[in-house]
Order: C-alpha cells, then sequence, then structure tokens
C-alpha cells in the first residue's frame, strides 16, 4: 500500500524522521492547543506504527532492506538496515506507542502533570532512537542511538524536578552513561580494530578473528556496557527510574528502553560473535551464570518490595535476563523464544505498569500493602493486572507461556540443568510475588484512610479516566491473543536464527 | 609542489595594518566595522589556501624576494592551512558576536582599543601559523601575547588585572625559554628555517646543547600551552577576561601552541627519531593524563562558570598532547582533530556564557536557575556544547575520542585507552550540575532574572559553532582526512 507512493529506502527513513516531525507539531501546538497536540501525538504514533508494519512482510520474506543515512567517519556509515529481530523490536515500540499515547493523555491530565508538552516532545525522541536502535545496520548506528535514547529520556525521569527525581536521574544517567562510554564504545572501536568492519552480519564477524580469555572479555564489555539489558550488578538505573511518571516506566521502562538493552545484545551475540563461534569457544558459560543470577536474585527482591512500581522493576530485571538467558543458551529454538519472550515480556509488563499508574490516577495508592480490596472497585485494571501477572509466572492463556516453552526447549535440547532448574524457581518466585496482590486486591476487604490521612479525597473512587482503563485492557487482551495466535513474532525469531 | 602565493603574507599583513587604522578612528563602531571587514575577509583567504594546500600542495612565500634559508619563508602547509581556518572561523564569528558583549563590559571610550589588540592577537597568531622561521616565530608569538595581556586586562573585575600580569609573568617566562631553545639551536646550526634545521639536526642531535634546546623549547612552548602542570595562569586569565575574549583564546591560542609544539617535535626534529632519542614519551603521556584528570576533577567543584570551562580546557589539552605523544599517525591525527573540534565545542561553551552574563548580569552556576526556560534557544546550544565536551555521539567531541581511542588501541595501549574514557565521564559530572541547575526545578530559589533581552548578535554566532560543532560530529570525514594528511606529512618529515 505504501510502496506505492514510496521507495522503501525512504519509508525506513521516515520510521526516524516521523516520531522527530510530530515532536515539532507538538511542540509548535504547546499547551495552548492541548486538544489539537494529544491529537498530533496520537495521529504520529498511528503513522509510525502503519509504516513499521509495512516492512514486514518483506523481511519475512527474506528481504534485507538497508539504507545509508551519512557517512559519519571514512568508511564508516548511519546504517539502517531492517532485519527480522530489529522488525519484532520496531512492531512492538511503534505498536504499543499507540496504546501509550492514549493512556498518558489520560494520566498526564488526570494527574496535573507539569510541562506536558516537553513531556510528549521528548517521548517521540526516545520512539525515534529506539526505531533507530531497531533498524541500525552497523555498531556504530546502534550506539548513536543507543546514547540518543540515554539523553531523550533523561528529562522524563526526572520529570517532576523534585529532589527524588534528580536523584533517580543521577543515577539513571550515571550508570547508563558510564557502562556505554567506558565498556560499549570500548568494544566497540575493539572489535573495529580487529575486523575492520562494524556491520552485523548473519554468522558474525569476529569468528577466527579473536581467541579464548580475549573473546571473554570482548563479550564481557558488551555485555556489561548495554547497561539498559540491566545484567547484574548494572540493574540499579531501573528501579531509579521508576521516579518518572507511569506512562514513561510503561512504554520506556518496560519497553523501548530495556527491550533496546537485551535487543542489543541479542544482536551483537548473533551478528558479531555469531551462535557458532560461542559455541565453539564455550565463551559464555558465565553469561549464563550472569543471567540466571540476575533472574533469581531480582526476584527475591522484587520479593520483598512494598512499592509497587518498584516491584515491577524487579520483576522486568529478572524477565529481561530471560531473553538474555534464551540467547546465551545459543540453541536456535531458545533464541527464537528469546524473541518470543520480548514481545510476550512487553505486552504484560506495559499491562501491569499500566495498572499501577491507573491505581494511583485514581485512588493516590502507591504500595502493595494498601491494595486490599482494590479490585471491587477497579474490577477492570485488578483483571487486566491479574492477566499479566500470568504472562509474567508464564501459565496458559497468554503469551508469557510460549516464550517460556521455547526456551525450556532449548534448555532441555542442550542438557543444560542450571537453566531447566533456574527457570523453574523462578516461575515459583514470580508466583510468589504476583499472586498475594491479586488474592488481596479481590478478596481481602477494603481498609479505610484516616478522614486526615494524606489523600482522603482519593477515597471514594471509581476506574481511572478511561483513556487509561481502555489502553490496559487492550494490552491485557494483546497478551491474551499473541498466546493464541504468536505467528509473527515466532516467525521473525526463527528468522533471525534461520538465516 | 610547491607553489609561491601572495595571499599567504596577506593574512598576517592586513589584520596588523588595520590595527593602527583602529588607532585612529578613534570609534568603537568604525573600529568593530574595519575589525568585522577584516575577520571576515581573512576567513575567506584561509578558506581559500586551505582548498589550494589540499588540492595543490604546499604554498610559501618569500618575503623580500630573499631565497630560504637566508631570507624569511612563510610556508602553508596541511596542518598550517587547517590551524589558519580555525583561528579565521573563531575571528570570523567572535567579532559580530563581540560589539554587544563588548559595548557591556568595557567603558565606551575603551573599545576601538579592544578592537585594535583583537587584530593584532589575530595577526600574531596567523603569523606563528604561517612563518617557517623559528625567530618569526617568536616575534608574532611575543605580538599575539602583549595584545592577549591588554585584552585580557579589559575585563570588568578588578581581578583582570591580576590575572593578566600572572599571564604576563608566566607567558613571558615561555617566550624567554622560547628564544633561549632557538638560540641554542642557530649556535649549533646557524640556521633559523625550519626546513632547513630539520636537514642539518641529524648530525647533531645527540650534543647536549641540542637537548638543553629541546628541552627549553619543549617547557617555553607547554607554558603557553597550559600543558599540566604549568596552566596556572590560565583559569584566572580565562575567568576575568571579557567574555569574547575568553571566547577567542580559547579556542585559539592554546591551539596555536599545539602547532608550534607539533612544528618543533615533527619538523625541526622531524629527521631525528626523537621519541627514541629523548625520554619524552613518558613524561608528555604523565602530564597529559594528569591534566585530563586533575582538571577535570577541579572543573567539577568550580561554581564560577568560565572558571569550569578553564579548568575543562586544561583537561582536553590533556587529550591533544597524548595524541601527540603517542607519536603513530593516527595519535597525531587524533590530537589534530581534537584541536579543531575542541575549538568549537570550547567556543560555543564560551559565547553561551558570555550571552548568560549579557542577559543576567551574573556568571556562577546559582545563577542558572529556571535559565532553561527563559533562555531556551540559548541554553540549548550550551548544553550542545557541554555534550560535546563528554564526547557524546552526534557531536564533534565524539569523533576526537573516536579518533583518540583508536590510536591507543593501534598503539596496544590499552590502559589510555580506559583512562582516556574513564575521564570523559568525569566532563558528564561538571556538564550534569550545569543541566540540572538550568533546567530542574528548584522549588526554595525564584528563577533568576532576565535584566537585558539576548541580541541575536549574540545568540547567532553562538549557534553558528554549536550547529558546526554537530555538522563535524556528522560529517567526520572531510575533518578526518586533513588531519590525516596532516598527520602523515608529519610522520614522515618535511
Amino acid at each position: 500500500m505504501i510502496s506505492a507512493y514510496l521507495s522503501q529506502a525512504a519509508v525506513i527513513q521516515l520510521t526516524l524522521i516521523l516520531p522527530l516531525l510530530g515532536g515539532l507539531m507538538v511542540w509548535a501546538l504547546g499547551e495552548r492547543n492541548r486538544n489539537l497536540r494529544e491529537a498530533a501525538s496520537l495521529i504520529t504514533a498511528i503513522l509510525e506504527f502503519v509504516l513499521v508494519a509495512s516492512l514486514t512482510s518483506d523481511v519475512l520474506d527474506g528481504g534485507r532492506p538497508s539504507v545509508d543515512m551519512l557517512e559519519m567517519f571514512p568508511g564508516l556509515m548511519l546504517t539502517l538496515t531492517v532485519e527480522p529481530l530489529g522488525q519484532l523490536f520496531a512492531l512492538i515500540a511503534s505498536g504499543l506507542w499507540i496504546v501509550n499515547t492514549v493512556y498518558s493523555i489520560g494520566y498526564m491530565r488526570g494527574n496535573k502533570e507539569l510541562h506536558q508538552t516537553r513531556f510528549y516532545v521528548c517521548f517521540t525522541l526516545a520512539i525515534s532512537s529506539a526505531i533507530g536502535i531497531a533498524y541500525s545496520g552497523n555498531i556504530l548506528t546502534m550506539f548513536v542511538f543507543y546514547e540518543v535514547l540515554t539523553l531523550s529520556t533523561y528529562p522524563l525521569v526526572t520529570h517532576s524536578g523534585r529532589p527524588e527525581a534528580i536523584k533517580g536521574g543521577r543515577v539513571y544517567l550515571g550508570i547508563l552513561m558510564a557502562t556505554s562510554i567506558g565498556f560499549l564504545f570500548l568494544a566497540m572501536l575493539w572489535t573495529y580494530n580487529i575486523t575492520g568492519t562494524l556491520d552485523f552480519q548473519s554468522g558474525g564477524i569476529l569468528a577466527d578473528k579473536v581467541h579464548g580469555p580475549e573473546l571473554a572479555v570482548l563479550l564481557f564489555l558488551y555485555v556489561f556496557g548495554i547497561g539498559k539489558a540491566a545484567m547484574m550488578p548494572v540493574h540499579r538505573w531501573l528501579p531509579a527510574a521508576m521516579v518518572a511518571p507511569t506512562p514513561v516506566s510503561a512504554l520506556l521502562h518496560a519497553v523501548a528502553v530495556v527491550k533496546a538493552g537485551v535487543f542489543a545484545v541479542v544482536k551483537v551475540i548473533v551478528y558479531i560473535f555469531g551462535l557458532d563461534l560461542l559455541v565453539d569457544a564455550r565463551a559464555d558459560d558465565w553469561l549464563i551464570l550472569v543471567a540466571a543470577f540476575t533472574i533469581i536474585s531480582a526476584s527475591i527482591i522484587a520479593l520483598r518490595q512494598d512499592n509497587l512500581k518498584r516491584r515491577l522493576a524487579y520483576s522486568t530485571i529478572s524477565q529481561l535476563s530471560y531473553v538474555i538467558l534464551g540467547a546465551a543458551i545459543l540453541a536456535p529454538i531458545s533464541v527464537a523464544g528469546a524473541a518470543m519472550h520480548m514481545a510476550a515480556h512487553a505486552f504484560g509488563k506495559i499491562t501491569l505498569f499500566f495498572a499501577a499508574g491507573a491505581i494511583y490516577t485514581a485512588a493516590h495508592k502507591t504500595k502493595v500493602s494498601e491494595l486490599d480490596g482494590i479490585g471491587r472497585t477497579m474490577p477492570f485494571t485488578m483483571g487486566a493486572f491479574a492477566i499479566g501477572a500470568l504472562s509474567m509466572i508464564g501459565l496458559p492463556p497468554t503469551a508469557g507461556f510460549i516464550s517460556k516453552w521455547y526456551i525450556l526447549s532449548g534448555a532441555l535440547e542442550t542438557s543444560n540443568a542450571l537453566v531447566i532448574l533456574v527457570i523453574i524457581a523462578s516461575t515459583l518466585l514470580n508466583a510468589a510475588y504476583f499472586l498475594p496482590i491479586i488474592y488481596v486486591a479481590f478478596f481481602k476487604e477494603p481498609q479505610k484512610r484516616h478522614k486526615n490521612a494524606p489523600h482522603y479525597e482519593f477515597e471514594n473512587h471509581g476506574e481511572a479516566p478511561w483513556p487509561m482503563v481502555l489502553a490496559l485492557c487492550f494490552t491485557a487482551l494483546g497478551t491474551i491473543v499473541l498466546f493464541f495466535y504468536p505467528e509473527v513474532p515466532l516467525a521473525l525469531g526463527q528468522a533471525l536464527v534461520g538465516d | 609542489m610547491l607553489t609561491s602565493d601572495p595571499w599567504l603574507i596577506l593574512l598576517v599583513v592586513v589584520p596588523l595594518l588595520a590595527a593602527p587604522v583602529c588607532v585612529l578612528l578613534r570609534n568603537a563602531t568604525a573600529a568593530w566595522a574595519v575589525a568585522l571587514v577584516v575577520s571576515w575577509s581573512i576567513f575567506g583567504i584561509a578558506v581559500k589556501l586551505l582548498i589550494q594546500v589540499l588540492e595543490q600542495g604546499e604554498v610559501f612565500y618569500r618575503i623580500g624576494g630573499w631565497d630560504a634559508p637566508w631570507g624569511i619563508e612563510y610556508k602553508l602547509d596541511p596542518l598550517g592551512a587547517f590551524v589558519v581556518v580555525i583561528i579565521a572561523t573563531i575571528g570570523a564569528v567572535v567579532i559580530p558576536y563581540a560589539k554587544k558583549s563588548v559595548e557591556n563590559e568595557i567603558q565606551k571610550e575603551r573599545i576601538y582599543l579592544f578592537y585594535t589588540m583583537m587584530l593584532l592577537c589575530i595577526s600574531g597568531l596567523l603569523g606563528i601559523t604561517v612563518t617557517g622561521d623559528a625567530f618569526n616565530l617568536f616575534v608574532f608569538l611575543e605580538i599575539s601575547s602583549l595584545s592577549s595581556y591588554v585584552l585580557i586586562s579589559m575585563g570588568q573585575d578588578r581581578r583582570a588585572l591580576t590575572a593578566a600580569y600572572r599571564y604576563l609573568i608566566m607567558g613571558t617566562i615561555g617566550a624567554t625559554f622560547y628564544i633561549i631553545g632557538v638560540g641554542l639551536m642557530y649556535q649549533m646550526t646557524g640556521s633559523l628555517n625550519f626546513a632547513d634545521l630539520s636537514t642539518i639536526m641529524p648530525a647533531i642531535a645527540d650534543t647536549r646543547t641540542v637537548l638543553a634546546a629541546l628541552a627549553f623549547l619543549t617547557v617555553g612552548i607547554s607554558l603557553k600551552l597550559a600543558l599540566f602542570p604549568l596552566h596556572m595562569w590560565l583559569p584566572n586569565a580565562y575567568t576575568f577576561a571579557p567574555s569574547a575574549v575568553t571566547a577567542f583564546l580559547a579556542a585559539t591560542a592554546t591551539k596555536v601552541s599545539l602547532y608550534v609544539l607539533l612544528r618543533i617535535f615533527f619538523t625541526v626534529f622531524g629527521e631525528v627519531d626523537l621519541f627514541a632519542t629523548f625520554p619524552l614519551q613518558p613524561v608528555l603521556i604523565g602530564m597529559a593524563l594528569a591534566g585530563m584528570f586533575l582538571a577535570s576533577l577541579s572543573a567539577i567543584w568550580q561554581e564560577n562558570l568560565k572558571r569550569m570551562m578553564a579548568y575543562s580546557s586544561v583537561a582536553q589539552i590533556g587529550y591533544m598532547v597524548l595524541g601527540v605523544a603517542l607519536a603513530t599517525e593516527a595519535g597525531l591525527a587524533g590530537g589534530i582533530i581534537h584541536l579543531f573540534n575542541h575549538a568549537l565545542v570550547k567556543g560555543t561553551a564560551f559565547l553561551a556564557i558570555g550571552a548568560i552574563i549579557y542577559s543576567t548580569g551574573a556568571v556562577t552556576l546559582r545563577d542558572l536557575r529556571g535559565v532553561g526556560k527563559s533562555m531556551p534557544l540559548l541554553m540549548a546550544a550550551f548544553i550542545v556544547a557541554g555534550l560535546g565536551l563528554i564526547g557524546v555521539p552526534l557531536t564533534a567531541g565524539f569523533v576526537s575520542k573516536w579518533q583518540l581511542v583508536t590510536a591507543t588501541l593501534e598503539a596496544d595501549m590499552w590502559p589510555l585507552a580506559a583512562l582516556i574514557l574513564l575521564s570523559s565521564l568525569l566532563a558528564v559530572i561538571y556538564v550534569w550540575r550545569i543541566f540540572e541547575v538550568a533546567y530542574l526545578r528548584d522549588s526554595h530559589l525564584a528563577p533568576v532574572k532576565i535584566i537585558k533581552k539576548l541580541p541575536l548578535s549574540m545568540l547567532i554566532p553562538t549557534w553558528i559553532l554549536a550547529l558546526a560543532s554537530l555538522y563535524f560530529g556528522t560529517h567526520a570525514t572531510l575533518t578526518m582526512d586533513i588531519a590525516h594528511t596532516a598527520a602523515r606529512q608529519l610522520m614522515g618529515g618535511m
């Protein structure tokens, strides 16, 4: 449809430029035309998804459309290449952006947040750079957009400008910048020094170039250089980022930013190292250990968090390492499972965050211990929350079941007992920190706030504003739909390791 | 191929003659107009010469028609042409900016003297870059230094006088060391021409006298360069000088000193395996690293914005010297490209600070409260500069960092690569201190009042440099090629 009017190269470039144009529109309209401004955000998000989606069929047919944007260094281009995993990530990010925009409108207005224009503008910048990471054709391009994503999300994290937000912002920026400049940049230049290229190529570019301990060190620099993947011990920025308004936590710190991290790790493993190289050298055994450790310990920490958003954040850290684990097993089926898990976790976790934000907006409650009986006044929200939680645990009929199944199959294939144990243990832990929330929300008697307690005026709340409820029901539905129709993400995941 | 070209002498003569014209005019606006015309025509000539040098090879001009090495020869190779373009660009951007800024900071009846000194300073810096004669270089070094002492002393604050005085003492020691070095070399060779010196040098390189000459030259130039720990004059000079002067000197003066260092090391001593004969490398690397870390740490603790950026300059000079100290083609290219990129980035930063001083009358970090909101365009340019100092991708600083780290990896100096990256993280801290105050709400303090609206003549030059740093951060092929050409030529000797 679109290809009739625009060349494919133009479409790819437009996926980066369109959000920026939308951002300009939003900025020009400003607070005075807030209805028009919100319309502009929404239309941009929808157009963006249409553009991204239009590239899917070609990629599934084996096409790898590519376009050079500009020559940054002699012989080194900023290149965009659409390949299966990137397409999957771009689809998730741009698709959920639409839902998130609807949700944001309800949230930002419902909570009377300041600087709403700046908020929407930074959001478009963040989406544009997330798409840039998704379509990056070489490490240089990935690195450039990775840094832009860090910087453009910083104003969103510190949005409120309160001291705790500034403090959170420092941790956020400090960890992400220190790891990317200190490790990722070094790894990139080292790779360039050895191979003379930075292109993502199927089969990897490092085969026969590095050996033994050097290989392990390089992998270490990449994995911890990509701090957005939140592997322990560089995970602290994610809980710190929870001071942001909930739409930011939902789309960026459950989907775009963190997925950009694990996406980058998977991409480096598949296209820079190549599965064969790592299998032969057994260079990534430690990666499995670190991922396993992160999964278990993040879950244990999540158990002890009373702040709902922080609990969700630690759950995200744990779930991200599933993706890393899936890739680190190095079996094709588990790598496909890792790709699937990116989609599954995205839908599930955004639902959970949407619910947390809805609870905050309607009832001004942020703690798990305050949620007794809240399911009675907010049935839609908590119903959606339950579905999201089931997906995190990995129970049918939710998408989380499918991805876990694939990762587990890979572990069985390679007879990796440790991984099997970790997946079982973490499933139990996930259940332990999500099921009590659902239980108290629906089966306990609500506690009345004291008349002089803060936020007493929110005592007789109902559901949150309708755009928020609409959005969270939609993503909850998506989690179930993805269970019955997982074809597109699975096909993209299999195309990733197939070629 | 060598071509003789009279344009070369015009670079120096035009501003040198225009300076007394300003004195005769005795009128602020007229003097400014003269300086503007001169600075823009020099920019044109500089670009023309750079293109010519890149396409057709070196350009020379013999003064009075006397052949070298007897007469004074002006000579422009790719490195020289590149530095000339940097000086000319900064001059062409700063002069339009200076009009309003200077009216605000200097008494009206002295303004014509300001432009006189600016022109002399430009002339001196260009002279250093184009001359091929060691003594002639000293003359221009003094012209540029004396005029910059005067320029600094014109600052509003009375402490500008002591700052200028201190710089005068240190600068004079530096210049004296330089001329002692030149004298020792003359005693051994009987020549002052760089090209001639370089052919004679191998025969006498291992004499004590030459060693002493090299030591005097290195220390003398390092003083002018503000290489740690010889940087003590710089923070005060930059802090108390008029804003336009700070921007101009920060972007050009130290850069020209680095150029002289390169000339001595790789042209005069080009035929000698300098870094194998003398223990220069560990000393230079040590100084560079100490500067990168200690000066960055000092920058973090500064409350005065100008002083913060001044310490940051000392740190950035460390990066350039580090590249030079590697003594490889990639390392030199890294130093040279950083010379250019840092001129753009630091120029932007100081122009932005000058604009803040103009509009709010304040210069400390606390006084940036709410400036992000009241002066959004200006602060955005400042942030672009800040990101450039860190070396974030898409800014010019990223290109420098890329090249420097590549050079250390090629030279198998792993720890240096790590240290470069580590020290650039220190820049994150001081840049973010600025960002937090300017943009994030500080509830118990009222935002700073805007006294005067910022004129476009100050905003546009700031943004021209900011955009240039973004352009050369994303399209580094041109600058990278020039830096590599210049480095290759230096490494291959004259």
